[in-house]
Parts: structure tokens; C-alpha cells; sequence
């Protein structure tokens, strides 16, 4: 009489071990390699092979001496390498927000909130010394870094490091504009606007 | 010849065919059941990271960008996970002796890369391509959660193919104004059919779902 239930036992466990067969993960987790996945083929466990020292990718080979190092003959370059429009400058705006901001702050001051926590202050775009510097320094300075400042040439594109250049000028005419760079009509807003403030 | 099955057969032949019915129903509904909890799909489950990671100090706490790190979203299927430069850029002056941070500083010594433990992890027979979907308006939180409260990362989607569809079919729910796609406090506002439908008008958003589109 116990039979049947021995039987019937069986038969679950098989079913079971059936049915568990199916879980099986390969068409997830397939044995191709993928951006920044790890392969135990390799030794260093990198699926992303670095490349060969002095590998030159296809359209890649950098040779524009302006848009690439900021230089023009050796020297900081006055210009810029292609014309500024205001859709530029906005975009120098985004990524000067995204990448600069946390230590030079949204003003370009140097008291941005890493600097708040501990990291070295950089010196304000507000001063002299780089008030008087062309764009082709601040070009410089993000693609090979400068004193405790790494450099950004691997996260910032050539042409968006010009443009946070460009727009690293506008915070510095921000900062030192008087009314006479004001439009005329402009001006006299502003003008109105001060009376109105002195008679309260 | 004596009788093969006893004669209490009769009734279980009969009781096994409501039985058996039943014990089918169970274990399809308990499977069902399984898959929807985080116990497969991870929602919720916070995965431990060496180092442990912290988004929310890194976001909240510092005002940094998700672009800061996540270098290529913007022009990529896949956003990147930032190289150990990225956070030594920092880090070489902040923290610097913290032992919670020594596993970063060995890997810039030794350029051996981090390793860590993938939170959104797509089965490998879906494409999926991040730079489209923020170009056109979905915006990080509507899939990933708000980032910015999470100690430790966690899925806030099941990303099964269910969800993915949910937008895929309906856009106008989820999408939001470009200029708020990295915003980590963004919520739908009161008339977002209204404005999702414009947006989606706007942006030129048609909806993808023949199969081909992620299973190619």
C-alpha cells in the first residue's frame, strides 16, 4: 500500500528538477562582453582591453593645434577656434555647471561646496591675474589640469571645454560690468530703479 | 486474476482530479506571485558596494550633477560608471586618509579598476539606449528613482519587460520638459496628461513597441 505515495513522491521530484531545469540564466547573461563588464579571459579581469600605447583611433589623431591644445605657435591662444553664438554660450553654461561648479561655484569665486569640504581653493576668475589671460589658458588649464585641479580632457570635449572658456568670460564680464556696459534704455532703468531705491 | 488497485482508488481517482487541478493553480500562482516580489526582482534591495557609495551625500549633499560621473548618458546606450580618476579628482585632497576610501586610492595606485556590483542589469537579449530616452525627456528619476535619497543604490524598478511597456505604450505619463531631466526632485505636475501629451507632440516621440526595437 505505500507504494503509490513512494511513487508519487518520486514523480514530484522529478517534476521539480524539471521544472528547476528551466531557470537556467544564459540568454540573461550571455557570455559576450559588454561596456565595462568584466571577463575572466583576461587576466586583469577587464573586459575593456586598454589600448596600445600610441594608438591613434580613427578620426582621432588630434592634430588641430588650436581646437586641441589651445595653442597658436607655442603661446595661449587670443581666439577661439570656431565662432562663439549665444547657443554656445549657453552650453559652455551647462557644462561649465556640471563640471566646475562644485569648486569654483556657480560664479566662478572659488567657493564652490568641495572647497567648502576641504578641497584646495582655486583662485577667482575675478582677479587680475586671469581676468587678463586669453581663452586659450583656461582651454589649457582644463585639458591638462593645473596644480591640485585634474585635468578634464577625458570627460569634456574639445569643443565644450572652448565653450566653458567662453562662458568663463561672460562670468568675468558679470563681475566687473559697469552701467556703461548697460543699453542705453537699459540704463535707464536701472538709474530709475536706484532713485526709487534712495528715496525709500 | 486479483484486483491491481485497492478499492479506495474509486475515490481518490476522483478526489485526485480536483486535487491536482488545485495544486497546479498554487504553484503557478505562487511562481507568478515570486517574480513580482523583491526576492527576484531586487526593487528595493539595496546592494552592498565596496565602497559603499553613498548617492544621496554625493547628490544631495554636494549639488553634484549626474553628468559629473555619468560622463556619457547624454551621448551613449550606456552612461558609463565613472573611471577611479573621476573620484580622486576629489578625493586626492578630500577624505584622503579616510580607510573607507582605501580601496579607491589602490585602484589609482595600482590601475586595477573598482569592481561593483551592477544595480540595473538588463538581460543581455535587451538593447536599451540611455541617450535617446533623456534627449527626449525622461528624465533619470522616472526610472532610476530618486537617486539623491539613496545611501546605498537600489532598483526602484522592476525593469521587466511589463514596465518597460507601461511608458512604451503611454509616454505622455512620464515625460517631462528637457530642461528638468536631471532634476532628482521633478514630480508630474497636476496636468501632466495635458502637458506629457504636448511634449510628446513636441519632442516627436512615437512610441516604439514592435519587438524589434529592444530585442534585435
Amino acid at each position: 500500500m505505500r507504494a503509490p505515495i513512494h511513487c508519487t513522491a518520486a514523480l514530484l521530484a522529478l517534476a521539480a528538477a524539471f521544472l528547476s531545469a528551466g531557470c537556467r540564466q544564459d540568454m540573461h547573461d550571455q557570455p559576450k562582453l559588454r561596456g565595462m563588464r568584466g571577463s575572466a579571459f583576461f587576466a586583469d579581469g577587464r573586459g575593456m582591453r586598454p589600448t596600445v600605447p600610441g594608438t591613434v583611433a580613427r578620426g582621432q589623431l588630434n592634430d588641430d593645434e588650436l581646437l586641441h591644445t589651445g595653442k597658436l605657435d607655442g603661446k595661449p591662444s587670443e581666439v577661439f577656434p570656431f565662432e562663439i553664438t549665444r547657443a554656445d554660450l549657453e552650453r559652455g553654461r551647462e557644462r561649465f555647471e556640471i563640471y566646475c561648479t562644485p569648486c569654483h561655484d556657480r560664479t566662478g569665486s572659488g567657493n564652490g561646496m568641495i572647497v567648502q569640504r576641504g578641497m584646495k581653493r582655486p583662485p577667482s576668475y575675478h582677479i587680475q591675474r586671469l581676468r587678463e589671460q586669453p581663452p586659450g589658458y583656461f582651454f589649457d588649464v582644463m585639458t591638462n589640469g593645473f596644480g591640485a585641479m585634474f585635468d578634464y580632457s577625458d570627460r569634456i570635449k574639445p569643443e565644450d571645454r572652448w565653450r566653458i572658456a567662453a562662458y568663463i568670460r561672460v562670468l568675468q564680464l558679470s563681475q566687473n560690468g559697469t552701467l556703461a556696459d548697460v543699453p542705453p534704455d537699459e540704463r535707464t532703468k536701472l538709474e530709475q530703479q536706484k532713485t526709487e531705491g534712495q528715496a525709500q | 486474476m486479483a484486483q491491481i488497485f485497492h478499492k479506495s482508488f474509486n475515490s481518490l481517482s476522483k478526489v485526485s482530479i480536483v486535487v491536482g487541478g488545485l495544486v497546479a493553480a498554487t504553484a503557478l500562482t505562487l511562481v507568478a506571485t515570486a517574480n513580482t516580489t523583491s526576492w527576484i526582482t531586487y526593487v528595493g534591495v539595496a546592494r552592498e558596494q565596496t565602497p559603499p557609495f553613498s548617492h544621496k551625500h554625493h547628490v544631495a549633499g554636494l549639488g553634484i550633477d549626474c553628468r559629473y560621473c555619468h560622463t556619457t548618458v547624454e551621448e551613449a546606450g550606456f552612461a558609463g560608471i565613472p573611471a577611479t580618476k573621476t573620484c580622486m579628482t576629489c578625493h586626492s585632497q578630500v577624505w584622503t586618509e579616510a580607510p573607507i576610501l582605501e580601496p579607491v586610492r589602490e585602484s589609482y595606485r595600482t590601475d586595477k579598476p573598482l569592481e561593483w556590483v551592477r544595480v540595473h542589469d538588463l538581460p543581455d537579449f535587451v538593447y536599451f539606449d540611455h541617450s535617446i530616452h533623456v534627449a527626449k525627456g525622461v528624465g533619470c528619476s522616472t526610472c532610476h528613482g530618486q537617486v539623491d535619497q539613496m545611501p546605498l543604490m537600489w532598483r526602484e524598478n522592476t525593469l521587466n519587460m511589463t514596465w518597460c511597456l507601461s511608458c512604451h505604450r503611454d509616454p505622455a505619463q512620464f515625460v517631462r520638459p528637457k530642461d528638468k531631466v536631471f532634476d532628482m526632485t521633478w514630480t508630474p505636475p497636476a496636468n501632466q496628461r495635458e502637458q506629457g501629451e504636448a511634449l510628446v507632440r513636441d519632442y516627436h516621440i512615437t512610441s516604439k513597441t514592435n519587438c524589434g526595437v529592444c530585442h534585435r
